[in-house]
């Protein structure tokens, strides 16, 4: 036993390292950087300076929420075909959202930000048609747009291979039992699939909240995210202590949500894909 | 094929000659239970009238009017191009416990799955109490069903799988607790209100799947193999606790099973299906000892099938001797099947014999020794209580009562020689017999 023991801890080794360097190491730094003025010595300074930015922290966190929950109301009802669909049916769709996930992030919002512009394709298109513009880009709403198309994909996923699950067996006890179609998604196969929803939710919740090019790009420089703000301080004001607390407190800030998520949807976890 | 068949054994003299000592408990059990009602009596007068099979035009209309609950009308079903139901037509009557028995693909799960509303046959019709109910939803027919793997809802306790139905019919919560109270110790399960459904035994489980349909008080029962995977001993015990249920609430219960022994000793009537047709309908009884056909002969208990000739009433030819039986209506020289049940035949010294054999093989089953007997080159099963070494020879003879004569069916020849213990083996010799 224990050789086999040690053997196993010989094949996890090497992701241990990985983990080290790439999750623990770069942690560690944040903490203190975080904790430290521009000479090292410890000050509380940088993290009490997270009130400047309290409003951003709060916008960030609401349209990652807006995002997440309209992600989670336009894929919940596509997962849930998705599972109920013929195999062949599942995988043509399963292409289909995996699709843009071969294109860069980069790219995909590049061309939503064609699109928006206010002498982009979708405007373009309505002047053809002799109808009013509109002003898409560089609003919340582009902002809400870009997240959403970029990352429901991580919302589809989850939910998806927790509904396929689902044995059709219950819905048809269900059904049996008195209830119709909307008594079976409310008490069958909504609380079946809140392991889905809760990876779901955080997978898209998580990067939307800290995006930074999405903002930038979609929402120009009408208002910034909590991501720009980190962003600037690491890259044009130098200021790496300041970026590492407010990444610190937005960490905190994640996590808290995520707590109050899980205790939202109860412990079970199984079937989720991150959590 | 409309006729309604319900003969119900109430009369232990009319019991199986073939049943195990489990089933003759089970019959005594049922006895007790049955109560004697008006249409019991008439029900104990077709088991005397039912001569062969059909009854008199006069009793057919009486019992066609007699509380049917669910008929189904030339139903059909194919599932991609292949016929899954042929034609299905079936009367079943109010608080019966009926049957649908046949081996796994001959249909019995599909007609329960169009009886509940899962599945829509493609022609046809499901008359519930002289209404169409073709196109009404599971949710809103009066039936309830268990299905093979219980499926209960794991993120409920069983508290609230019990009350599941109850809720959906929008009932008081203190009338929802009394009745789920009120199921449970009818499974005895009570105490388990708070339990987790996954932390139960099978048996358990389907207990809660049974308080869980029985809860909101259906008018049948839909059983599609409740028992397939419970062990021997709990399947025993929930035959008799099944049966106990249904006479206790008196309501229709329509039993699935390809289990031949289930079907025999808890079904009031039974409807044997195969290939999608419905080979027969009839008690226990009756489809034991008056199978319609080398199928039904074949798949319902152990039998000796073999090609005969009828000479005249009462008078049939096989193994190359003439019988008394008590089979008539067949034409002059009609050649039947004749279907003779292992236990029925007598053992004899040679020449007090009708028909002589060779023991080819011997094997002690307990209650009696189960042995192969050449008999011109038909391998007979016999079963008796005393041994006889292999190599005997030995003397047989039959009497009238255990001789029964079958109509010639596509399924002629397909059964009934005990060449081999093993199915399979049987099947492939029959198959090079059919080569030569």
């Amino acid at each position: 036993m224990k050789q086999k023991s040690l053997s196993q801890k010989l094949i996890a080794s090497p992701y241990l390292l990985w983990a080290a360097i790439f999750i623990i190491v770069p942690l560690v730094f944040v903490v203190y950087y975080s904790l430290v003025d521009a000479n090292g010595a410890f000050t509380l300074e940088y993290v009490s300076q997270i009130g400047k930015y309290k409003d951003i922290m709060l916008n960030s966190i609401w349209l990652g929420f807006v995002a997440t929950v309209i992600s989670l109301i336009l894929a919940y009802p596509l997962a849930f075909i998705m599972a109920r669909s013929n195999l062949n049916v599942q995988r043509t769709m399963m292409m289909l959202v995996m699709l843009p996930m071969w294109m860069n992030l980069l790219i995909r919002t590049y061309s939503l930000m064609i699109l928006l512009q206010d002498t982009g394709i979708i405007n373009s298109a309505l002047s053809i048609l002799h109808l009013p513009n509109v002003h898409m880009i560089n609003t919340q709403g582009a902002v809400v747009l870009g997240m959403i198309y970029n990352y429901i994909p991580y919302m589809i996923l989850p939910l998806y291979s927790i509904m396929s699950k689902i044995d059709n067996g219950l819905i048809e006890a269900a059904e049996d039992l008195g209830a119709n179609k909307l008594t079976v998604l409310r008490k069958v196969i909504l609380p079946l699939s809140m392991p889905g929803i809760a990876s779901g939710f955080t997978m898209v919740f998580v990067p939307s909240v800290s995006t930074f090019y999405i903002s930038k790009k979609l929402g120009g420089n009408a208002f910034a995210l909590i991501g720009d703000v980190i962003e600037m301080q690491f890259k044009s004001s130098n200021n790496y202590n300041l970026g590492a607390a407010l990444s610190l407190v937005l960490m905190f800030l994640i996590l808290i949500c995520m707590a109050v998520m899980n205790r939202f949807t109860g412990d079970d976890d199984d079937g989720g894909v991150l959590i | 094929m409309n006729f309604v068949f319900v003969p119900v054994v109430t009369d232990e003299g009319t019991r199986p000659s073939g049943g195990s000592s489990q089933s003759v408990i089970f019959y005594a059990f049922l006895t007790f239970f049955e109560k004697p009602t008006a249409t019991s009596k008439r029900e104990n007068l077709n088991i005397k009238s039912s001569g062969h099979g059909e009854m008199p035009c006069r009793e057919r209309g009486l019992l066609m009017e007699d509380n049917i609950i669910i008929a189904l009308k030339n139903i059909s079903k194919k599932f991609d191009d292949e016929v899954v139901l042929d034609d299905i037509s079936l009367n079943i009557k109010d608080k019966e416990f009926i049957t649908f028995l046949g081996p796994s693909g001959c249909g019995k799960t599909t007609t329960l799955r169009i009886i509940a509303g899962f599945l829509e046959a493609d022609s046809g019709q499901v008359i519930f109490e002289g209404k169409d109910i073709n196109s009404l939803p599971p949710h809103k027919r009066q039936v309830n069903t268990i299905f093979q793997r219980y499926q209960l809802f794991p993120h409920l306790n069983v508290y609230e799988n019990v009350a599941f139905g109850l809720r959906n019919k929008k009932m008081k919560e203190k009338d929802i607790s009394r009745k789920v109270e009120e199921m449970l110790s009818l499974v005895n399960l009570k105490g388990f209100q708070r339990r987790d459904v996954s932390s139960l035994s099978g048996g358990q489980q389907q207990r809660v799947a049974i308080a869980r349909a029985l809860a909101v008080e259906p008018r049948v029962l839909l059983l599609d193999e409740p028992l397939a995977a419970l062990d021997l001993k709990l399947r025993k015990d929930m035959q008799v606790e099944l049966k106990n249920i249904q006479k206790r609430l008196g309501i229709t219960f329509i039993f699935v099973t390809h289990d031949q022994q289930e079907a025999l000793s808890m079904s009031d009537t039974v409807v044997v299906m195969n290939e999608g047709k419905i080979q027969q309908i009839g008690s226990p009884i009756d489809i034991y000892n008056e199978p319609k056909n080398a199928f039904v002969a074949d798949f319902i208990g152990e039998s000796n099938i073999l090609d005969g000739v009828m000479l005249d009433d009462f008078k049939a030819k096989f193994s190359g001797a003439v019988f008394q039986c008590l089979d008539k209506g067949f034409a002059v020289n009609e050649e039947v099947d004749i279907v003779i049940r292992p236990e029925d035949v007598d053992v004899v010294p040679v020449e007090k014999g009708m028909i002589s054999g060779v023991i080819t093989s011997n094997t002690f089953k307990g209650v009696h020794f189960e042995m192969i007997v050449d008999i011109q080159n038909f391998k007979w099963m016999i079963q008796t209580t005393d041994y006889y070494p292999v190599g005997t020879e030995i003397g047989i003879e039959i009497e009238p009562d255990a001789i029964h004569v079958m109509k010639k069916s596509k399924y002629s020849g397909l059964y009934g020689d005990y060449s081999s213990f093993s199915d399979e083996i049987e099947h492939l010799s029959d198959v090079s017999l059919e080569e030569e």
